[in-house]
């Protein structure tokens, strides 16, 4: 046990931060059923938002600021991208997503000219703690209760806040949601705003731990956030967070176990076995059968 | 509406068809006759850090020896510079670019990949390349038009071998490169082939590209019990590997080959408590005579202009690379004035015949495209500067 | 009806020989752009990808983005089987006694003569690397075909980063030369007639008689299952169409083509890496597919020639840092900007304005001087803010042009590639092939 346990730290680490992408990645397609390539590519953002921040502004003042940029950057991104296609077929705007992807990436790399920018230290959650015996930074022991106040937060507002029923109602039955007088926009727009907003502070674990940011660094989480969201059931907020942490650890394990070369491919194995066994997911719901 | 449109995109992407075909070729339009050298080097992904140092390096030295004597005309040496973006799908076309500019050598790249990529290209066309810091024996191997002012990987493995050897007194090794990684895989095979031969035990592992979390790596070193860590890789990955040992409490003395040789490895390391150790091709405290004068004047020319201080990493600390981009450049000019001509077959031909002090050593070519080098330099990344340690070679 | 039908088939293949025979020309003539020829060739290459691409998601209507992983096995087969016998020690140099010990090539060219051995042995080998991928394709389709579209996307995604990592496995080290460069193999170069050189035709031929046979199978009964499949697939099956069958056929035909383009692009290349046969190629075919028209073969094949270009050649000089020699040239371009930008930001504003009026007369409601929506506001505003930047480049000092430097060239082609993606999303030719622009249009009775 004592000799899995670094790892099984390591991916619980990593695990929590994918579930706060995962999330993302699960309302829009709850609701809209598309799959928003652009996630990964905004959480890329937030990380080049907090350098460029923290270079002229404290500490304080630029993490609301980045989480303001980063919400901002997700509705001007579903404004104008999603929004006009909302009618079109499934597959325009998933190509759509695509084009806003490699949008975003180049900007990024125009931005910074290509080179790798060192992520600003966030103080006391970078610091070292032991625990068990083994040395780890604190914000690995931090991201996975975050994530989880995070998502007993979404729940409640989700289950118990008018928008929240206006959320569900419209993942549920988009037509008629409208039908029933709900602002459709707004209920859109405030679904990539909790996304993005969640990415945002993602972001800021995720870098305090690896602090390398390049315009290309969200592309794998976020694909892999998108496995997860898949894995755990498409739709569900909890699945997705469980999602996440599975993936995570076992990506962490296979790499203790020495097979690194598949470390990314394990992801995907996983994808394909929960696609054939349980399409649904693990939480996911089973769509009713209309004859 | 769309199709006339469409047409209207045609035509013009066909007038801009002809005009680039044209103005490439008619750009010379000064009086002075212009001798084109290719800067053959990444400025962005994963290299970029390095390859924008190398340039530096070459820029400096077009600065020293703007112009080159041939059959009593004198030519002014024009850089034209493209960026292989680090990457080996995208190196064949910079490359080509190069080739369609007229270039008549080509210095770079750094990074063995994207050399071994565009090697074809420059040996179709028949231009010579000289490579600054591309270590992997295959980049010259069989590719006579290919040349190299620093020393190769198997030397440079074994050097690092015998130094945790000396240093550490190391017997069991753990060795990470990236997976696809040309110059990495290659180094670290060569250490790890150099180590055994020492009797000593080695656990090697690759990573993907892209990844962020070291951390199960560095826990497989901790748990086989290393004595070392040796991890050849681009400068991304390596404050990467370095701050996460740092938060793991990793006492392991990790080495690198001469990528490492960077700020960004400093920044890394600072206020950690890590040995981190480098070997390199060049030392910046060297007093010797060219080395001083090198050092000296590159400074001035770095703090001369912002922009240029910023590409070296935000500091005026010289790196390795660009004593070596100085040197393919100065070699570059010692082998176009014995060839007497702009050719670049001649240049080719002239190259064994090229004999000088270069800034990292004496530049000659023995046998094919290596330069004869037999000495390394071992630095220690400390609090934000290079601590000299040694001069190693490969039998010690 | 039928005996109007042969000579359009003549005509295109007298076009397509007429076509060859300039490239021929392009080859050999001294001083053409080197560039020119390269986007040629990539264009070649991507064009026969995107054809294929296109039969899965355009004609059968199956949304998948496994393309790199099966142009990845292509490529991998037929550079492992033409690496010739001597140089496979420098190649697979960090696994001694890697290589398969023969070279297809090779034994051919000792027993034909060196040309025709070589042409005999490529064409063995394009073909050994399309049916490797079609294998796979095989394998990967038998629990993935039954997916939804999305999900479709998603486990073919999947499959191709999978099959990148197997293929870079240590233990298979001494075969695929682990995650280390491939080359030395048989390239486009190798080809010569007499002493013309036949670098870019031979690209065109490989890939012309691909997508010709592509043609074949839309054009057949197959291809109108497939057709039927896209449309609607309850009726299809209604119709007596076996969907397991034809769903796997097209995604076999598909990937089998994806290799034998995935190996043209090794030729082309030099050398083969599994790391570039990333999700990002995959991403680029699509966008290629779609900027021609999804259906549309010819509108493939033009896009990917556009495509290219843009982001090889024509673009490039955006990222060049550039100065102009001196004011009068400044003024003269931000002239002309200007007008651009004053004439693009009418012409929109104009459309919206006509089409709100026709709207809201219709309605009968009372008239507006200036009836715009919130996107052609926001597109004046970002008109002025251009050409106030236009004024202040004008008026400062110095001759540089801002905003080109390097990477400039793919924030403009991702930002074209967006308009074409929002505005003309059926593409350049919609569903239509190139010789229906030049078929007569009756008149309406």
């Amino acid at each position: 046990m004592s000799r899995i346990l670094p790892y099984l730290l390591g991916g619980i680490s990593v695990g929590g931060q994918y579930a706060l992408i995962a999330i993302g990645y699960t309302m829009v397609y709850g609701i809209l059923r598309l799959i928003n390539f652009a996630h990964g590519d905004i959480f890329t953002a937030a990380g080049f938002f907090m350098v460029y921040a923290t270079a002229s502004l404290p500490l304080y003042l630029s993490i609301p600021l980045v989480i303001l940029l980063t919400i901002f950057m997700g509705v001007l991104v579903e404004r104008a991208a999603y929004k006009p296609l909302r009618s079109a077929p499934r597959m325009s705007v998933m190509i759509s997503a695509i084009g806003v992807s490699y949008l975003l990436q180049n900007v990024m790399w125009y931005i910074t000219g290509g080179l790798a920018k060192r992520y600003p230290v966030i103080p006391w959650i970078s610091d070292s703690v032991t625990v068990l015996g083994y040395t780890t930074k604190r914000v690995t022991i931090i991201t996975p209760f975050l994530t989880v106040i995070l998502v007993i937060a979404l729940v409640i507002l989700i289950k118990k806040t008018k928008i929240g029923m206006a959320m569900r109602a419209a993942s549920r039955d988009f037509e008629t949601a409208q039908l029933m007088g709900i602002k459709i926009d707004n209920v859109i727009s405030f679904t990539f705003v909790v996304g993005s907003a969640l990415a945002a502070v993602g972001s800021m674990l995720y870098f305090s731990n690896y602090a390398t940011v390049t315009p290309v660094v969200g592309a794998m989480p976020g694909l892999k956030a998108f496995v997860a969201a898949v894995f755990g059931g498409i739709g569900s907020i909890p699945g997705a967070v469980l999602g996440g942490f599975i993936i995570g650890i076992s990506e962490t394990l296979i790499k203790g176990a020495g097979l690194t070369t598949f470390s990314d491919a394990v992801t995907f194995a996983l994808l394909i076995i929960i696609l054939v066994v349980k399409p649904t997911g693990l939480f996911g719901e089973k769509p009713t059968q209309k004859v | 509406m769309k199709k006339f449109l469409a047409l209207i995109l045609v035509l013009a992407m066909t007038l801009s068809l002809v005009s680039c075909g044209t103005s490439g070729s008619s750009q010379s339009n000064t009086s002075n006759k212009t001798l084109n050298i290719g800067v053959f080097e990444p400025a962005s992904g994963d290299n970029g850090a390095g390859g924008k140092q190398e340039t530096l390096g070459i820029q400096y030295a077009n600065s020293v020896t703007p112009t080159v004597e041939i059959n009593g005309e004198t030519y002014s040496v024009a850089l034209k510079i493209v960026d292989n973006q680090s990457a080996t799908d995208k190196a064949p076309t910079a490359a080509q670019q190069l080739v369609s500019d007229g270039v008549s050598v080509v210095l770079g790249s750094y990074g063995s990949g994207v050399s071994m990529a565009a090697a074809p290209i420059f040996e179709q066309a028949k231009i010579p390349a000289i490579g600054a810091s591309c270590t992997n024996p295959a980049v010259t191997q069989n590719r006579p038009y290919y040349f190299r002012v620093c020393f190769i990987d198997p030397f440079q493995g074994s050097v690092m071998a015998n130094f945790v050897k000396d240093q550490f007194n190391a017997k069991k090794a753990y060795v990470l490169n990236m997976l696809g990684e040309d110059y990495g895989s290659g180094l670290a095979t060569y250490f790890a082939n150099a180590f055994k031969k020492q009797g000593g035990e080695v656990k090697a592992e690759a990573f993907p590209e892209g990844t962020s979390d070291f951390s199960a790596y560095i826990q497989n070193a901790i748990s086989y019990g290393a004595d070392v860590i040796f991890a050849p890789s681009a400068t991304t990955y390596a404050s990467l590997i370095i701050s996460q040992a740092a938060s793991a409490g990793c006492k392991i003395p990790i080495t690198g080959g001469d990528t490492w040789e960077s700020s960004v490895i400093l920044d890394a390391q600072k206020g950690t408590n890590l040995k981190v150790y480098v070997s390199t091709f060049f030392d910046e405290n060297d007093k010797s005579g060219v080395a001083a004068t090198f050092v000296t004047g590159f400074k001035a020319w770095l703090n001369a202009d912002p922009q240029r201080k910023t590409d070296n990493g935000g500091n005026d600390i010289v790196a390795a690379v660009s004593a070596l981009g100085y040197d393919a450049y100065m070699t570059a000019i010692e082998a176009i004035k014995t060839a007497n001509s702009t050719t670049g077959e001649d240049i080719k031909n002239a190259m064994p015949k090229v004999s000088f002090d270069g800034v990292t050593g004496h530049i000659s070519f023995p046998n094919g495209g290596d330069a004869a080098k037999s000495e390394a330099f071992i630095k220690q990344a400390d609090n934000g500067a290079f601590k000299f340690i040694k001069r190693q070679s490969s039998t010690s | 009806m039928k005996t109007n039908r042969i000579p359009q088939s003549f005509k295109i293949a007298g076009a397509f020989l007429l076509l060859l025979a300039v490239v021929l020309m392009l080859d050999n003539v001294p001083g053409i752009s080197v560039m020119l020829l390269i986007v040629l060739r990539k264009g070649a290459i991507y064009a026969l990808v995107a054809v294929s691409m296109n039969l899965l998601n355009g004609f059968t209507g199956l949304f998948s983005l496994g393309q790199a992983g099966f142009m990845l096995l292509g490529a991998y087969t037929y550079a492992i089987l033409t690496i010739p016998v001597g140089n496979q020690a420098l190649v697979y140099q960090r696994y001694p006694n890697g290589g398969i010990g023969f070279s297809v090539t090779e034994s051919l060219g000792r027993v034909l003569g060196q040309q025709p051995g070589l042409l005999l042995g490529v064409i063995i080998c394009l073909i050994l690397g399309g049916i490797v991928a079609g294998l796979f394709a095989y394998l990967i389709g038998l629990p993935v075909l039954r997916l939804k579209s999305d999900y479709l996307a998603i486990a073919t995604l999947g499959f191709a980063e999978i099959i990148r990592a197997v293929v870079q496995y240590e233990k298979l080290g001494p075969i695929t030369n682990g995650s280390n460069l491939l080359s030395n193999f048989t390239n486009f170069s190798n080809f010569h007639l007499g002493s013309l050189k036949l670098d870019t035709v031979m690209p065109f031929v490989f890939a012309g008689v691909c997508i010709w046979v592509i043609t074949l199978i839309i054009n057949s009964t197959y291809g109108r299952a497939f057709k039927a499949i896209r449309d609607d697939e309850v009726a299809a099956e209604a119709m007596g169409i076996n969907l397991a069958n034809h769903k796997r056929m097209s995604f076999i035909i598909s990937s089998f083509f994806a290799g034998i383009s995935g190996a043209m692009l090794a030729m082309y290349q030099a050398s083969v890496q599994a790391t570039i046969f990333k999700a990002a190629m995959t991403y680029e075919i699509l966008l290629i597919v779609v900027l021609g028209g999804i259906g549309s073969i010819s509108g493939s094949i033009i896009a990917a020639f556009l495509f290219v270009g843009s982001s090889e050649w024509w673009l490039r000089f955006l990222d060049n840092t550039t100065v102009l020699p001196n004011f009068n040239a400044k003024l003269l371009l931000a002239i002309i900007f200007a007008a651009v930008v004053v004439g693009v930001v009418s012409l929109v504003a104009y459309k919206q304005n006509k089409a709100q009026k026709g709207r809201s007369a219709a309605v009968g409601r009372g008239r507006k001087l200036l009836a715009l929506k919130p996107s052609g506001v926001i597109t004046i505003v970002v008109g002025a803010l251009v050409l106030l930047g236009d004024l202040l480049f004008l008026i400062s000092p110095d001759l540089q042009l801002p905003l080109l430097r390097s990477g400039f060239r793919m924030v403009v082609f991702s930002v074209v590639v967006m308009m074409v993606v929002l505005f003309f999303s059926r593409g350049l030719m919609g569903d239509k092939e190139l010789p229906d622009l030049f078929r007569t249009r009756h008149k309406r009775l």
